[in-house]
C-alpha cells in the first residue's frame, strides 16, 4: 500500500448555526463578534484522514492540516490537530489588506498546489464546499492544477494499494469510482461522524508543530478575478399564518392556487 | 448592442492599439473587438438531454451572443438532434467518443478546455448539478479562470448574482476573467423549450483523448415513477418528525401520489436513514423551487431553508407551533403529522374523484 501523506485544507467560517447578517454598507457579511468554527465539511476531511490511519495500519505517514486565514485560524488548526492531524501550516492573511481578504478558490487551489509540492503530499482530502462562499470548487481546481485524479462528494473512501475507491453522492443516487493515487477527494456529509476533540487530545495538540507563513512566501498570483459589487439580504418571506385543521389547509392551498 | 459598441470603439482605437499593444494590455481587453460567444455544456442520458440542462441553455441566452451547445459521450449524437431544436441554439457540437460516457473530469475537463479554446468562446455555462460541479471547476483551473458557481441571475456579460451563506445573502460579482465560466441554479432559469429551430450539428473540432486514470465502477440510482425532485412542480418533504423509516415510507409516498409530487427530505431525516441521500433538500443537498412545497415534520433549520425558500407556496405541518418553518410558510398547520398527513392524503384523493 502506498504510504499516504495527506493534506487537509481547512477553512474558518461563521458557525453553521449562526444566521449571517449583511453589513450596513452592503459589501459583505458581518464576521466580527460572530461565532466562528471549522467549516463542517472540513471536519469530515480531518475525521476521514484519521480513520484512514486507524483502518489501515501503518498506511498513513502524515496528516497535515492547512489553513489560509486570519491569525485566529490557528485555533481552528489546533482543533484539527486535537482531532488527530499531526501538524499544521497556517498562511496568515492580513485582513486589512483587501487582496488578502476572502481568497478566491482558484488562488487557494494554487496555494495548495505549492504546499503539495513542497510537502510531498500524495492525497488531499478537502470539504466539498465551504458554507460561507458555497462555491464548491477548490478540490476540483487543485486536482486540475496538479493533474491528479479526483473524487468529489465522497460518501465512502477506501484505500486499496495505490488506488482509492470512492463512493460518490451524485444526483439521483451514488456512483463508485476507482482513482489512482495521488488524488484529491472531497467530502460529503454522510462520509463520517466527526469525533469531538477530547481534553487529552487538546492538550497534545498544543505541543504539535504549527508552521506559520505569509502569502508572500508563496509564488502565487493573488490577483482577485471577481469583484464583489454588492451583498444584500434576500427578500424576506412572510409567514402566512396558521390554519387549525386539514380542511383549512386544503382550502387555503386552493386559494393560493397551489393545488 | 454592447457588442456593436465594443466593435465601433475597437475600430476607432485600432491605430492606437497597434502601437501600444504591450503597454496597455489590460485596457486592450476592454476595447477588444472579440465577439461574445457562449458554450452551453449539456448533460444527456440514453440519447436524451437531461432535464437539468434545459435551464442552462436559457441562461446562456442571457449573454446575447450566439449559443453553441456541447455534448459528449455515446448517444450524444442523438441527444444533439434534440438540443438543436432548443430555443436560441445556433450550433450543436458533440463528441461521440465513449470515453466520456461517465463524465469523468480527468478526461472530460481537457476535452471541454480544448473545445473552448478552439471555438474562442467567451462564456461557458453549465448546470450546478453533480456533473457540472465535478467538471467545470477543473476546466476553469486548466484555463486559469475563477468560476462563478450556482448563479441565479445574469445581469450582463460580466456581472452575476449568486447566493452565499446558504442563501442568507445574495452577492453580485463582476468577473474580470477573459473567459467566464458559470454554473447556474436550475430553478432560477426557465427550461429552454423545444421549437421548430434546427441548429447546425457538427462533430466537436477537437478531441484531445486525455488519459484518464480514474475508472468508473458502478452506480446505484434511485429509480422512481415520480417527478424528478429538482424540477418537480410539487414537492412533499419529510423530516425528523416522522420518527423512523417505516413511517416515512408509509406516509410520504401516498401523499406525494395524491398531489403528483416528488418526495424530498430534510438532512435530519436523511442522516437518520429515513430517506435516501439523493432526496435531501437544502444547502448541501438539492435546491428546489416548486409551485408547492409541503414540509411535514421539518423544523426549518437554515440549511434546509436554503434549499426550498424560493418555492412559490410553502405549507408546513408541525406539532411545534414555534418551529422556524412557520416563519416562512404561507400556510401552517400545527398538528400531529401522524394524524394530519393521512387525513390530508385521504381528502386530496377524495377531492380528485
Amino acid at each position: 500500500m502506498t504510504s499516504l501523506r495527506i493534506l487537509v485544507p481547512i477553512k474558518r467560517v461563521i458557525d453553521y448555526a449562526v444566521k449571517p447578517r449583511v453589513n450596513a454598507t452592503k459589501t459583505a457579511v458581518v464576521t466580527s463578534g460572530v461565532k466562528m468554527s471549522m467549516n463542517p465539511f472540513d471536519e469530515l476531511s480531518i475525521e476521514e484522514s484519521v480513520r484512514l490511519r486507524e483502518r489501515n495500519k501503518g498506511a498513513v505517514q502524515d496528516i497535515l492540516a492547512f489553513s489560509a486565514g486570519p491569525t485566529k485560524a490557528a485555533d481552528t488548526l489546533r482543533t484539527a490537530m486535537a482531532m488527530g492531524a499531526d501538524r499544521a501550516l497556517l498562511v496568515e492573511l492580513d485582513e486589512n489588506r483587501p487582496k488578502e481578504r476572502d481568497l478566491e478558490p482558484l488562488t487557494v487551489a494554487k496555494l495548495l498546489r505549492e504546499v503539495v509540492h513542497k510537502e510531498g503530499c500524495n492525497m488531499v482530502i478537502c470539504g466539498k464546499q465551504s458554507i460561507d462562499d458555497d462555491s464548491g470548487q477548490t478540490g476540483q481546481m487543485l486536482a486540475g492544477l496538479l493533474g491528479w485524479g479526483q473524487a468529489t462528494q465522497a460518501a465512502k473512501v477506501e484505500v486499496q494499494g495505490d488506488e482509492v475507491v470512492v463512493t460518490k453522492e451524485v444526483d439521483g443516487g451514488e456512483e463508485v469510482v476507482r482513482v489512482k493515487l495521488p488524488a484529491v477527494v472531497t467530502t460529503d456529509l454522510r462520509l463520517n461522524e466527526p469525533r469531538y476533540a477530547t481534553l487529552p487530545g487538546i492538550m497534545k495538540a498544543k505541543k504539535k508543530p504549527m508552521e506559520k507563513k505569509k502569502l508572500a512566501d508563496f509564488n502565487v498570483d493573488f490577483k482577485k478575478r471577481l469583484e464583489t459589487l454588492e451583498v444584500v439580504e434576500p427578500p424576506p418571506r412572510q409567514g402566512g399564518g396558521k390554519v387549525d385543521s386539514v380542511d383549512g389547509l386544503i382550502s387555503r392551498l386552493k386559494e393560493l392556487g397551489a393545488i | 448592442m454592447s457588442v456593436c459598441l465594443a466593435q465601433a470603439r475597437a475600430s476607432l482605437f485600432r491605430p492606437f492599439r497597434q502601437s501600444t499593444r504591450s503597454t496597455i494590455s489590460s485596457r486592450l481587453f476592454l476595447l477588444s473587438p472579440r465577439l461574445l460567444s457562449t458554450l452551453a455544456v449539456l448533460e444527456h442520458k440514453e440519447g436524451k438531454v437531461s432535464p437539468q440542462s434545459f435551464p442552462a441553455v436559457t441562461a446562456a441566452s442571457k449573454f446575447g451572443g450566439p449559443i453553441t451547445v456541447f455534448l459528449a459521450g455515446s448517444g450524444s449524437e442523438k441527444a444533439a438532434e434534440q438540443a438543436a431544436k432548443l430555443n436560441g441554439v445556433e450550433k450543436v457540437i458533440y463528441t461521440s467518443n465513449n470515453a466520456y460516457d461517465k463524465g469523468l473530469p480527468e478526461n472530460f475537463a481537457p476535452l471541454l478546455v480544448e473545445n473552448i479554446k478552439k471555438g474562442n468562446f467567451t462564456h461557458v455555462v453549465g448546470a450546478h448539478s453533480a456533473f457540472g460541479k465535478n467538471i467545470l471547476p477543473r476546466a476553469s483551473a486548466l484555463l486559469d479562470v475563477q468560476q462563478i458557481s450556482d448563479c441565479i441571475e445574469i445581469k450582463d456579460e460580466n456581472t452575476f448574482v449568486r447566493p452565499i451563506y446558504a442563501g442568507n445573502a445574495i452577492a453580485t460579482v463582476r468577473s474580470t476573467d477573459t473567459i467566464k465560466i458559470v454554473t447556474i441554479r436550475g430553478t432560477a432559469f426557465l427550461p429552454a423549450e423545444e421549437t421548430s429551430n434546427t441548429a447546425a450539428i457538427e462533430e466537436a473540432p477537437v478531441d484531445p483523448n486525455a488519459e484518464c486514470t480514474t475508472v468508473w465502477i458502478s452506480e446505484n440510482l434511485t429509480r422512481s415513477e415520480r417527478p424528478d425532485l429538482g424540477t418537480a412542480p410539487k414537492v412533499v418533504s419529510g423530516g425528523r418528525g416522522l420518527k423512523d423509516k417505516e413511517n416515512f415510507d408509509k406516509l410520504m409516498p401516498p401523499l406525494a401520489d395524491a398531489l403528483g409530487a416528488a418526495i424530498g427530505a430534510s438532512r435530519a431525516a436523511v442522516d437518520a436513514g429515513f430517506a435516501d441521500n439523493s432526496l435531501q433538500v437544502g444547502q448541501t443537498g438539492k435546491v428546489v423551487a416548486p409551485q408547492l412545497y409541503l414540509a411535514a415534520g421539518i423544523s426549518g433549520a437554515i440549511q434546509h431553508l436554503a434549499g426550498m425558500k424560493d418555492s412559490k407556496v410553502i405549507a408546513a405541518i408541525n406539532k411545534d407551533p414555534d418551529a422556524p418553518i412557520f416563519q416562512v410558510a404561507d400556510v401552517g398547520l400545527v398538528a400531529d403529522l401522524f394524524q394530519a398527513v393521512p387525513e390530508l392524503t385521504e381528502k386530496l384523493n377524495a377531492g380528485r374523484k
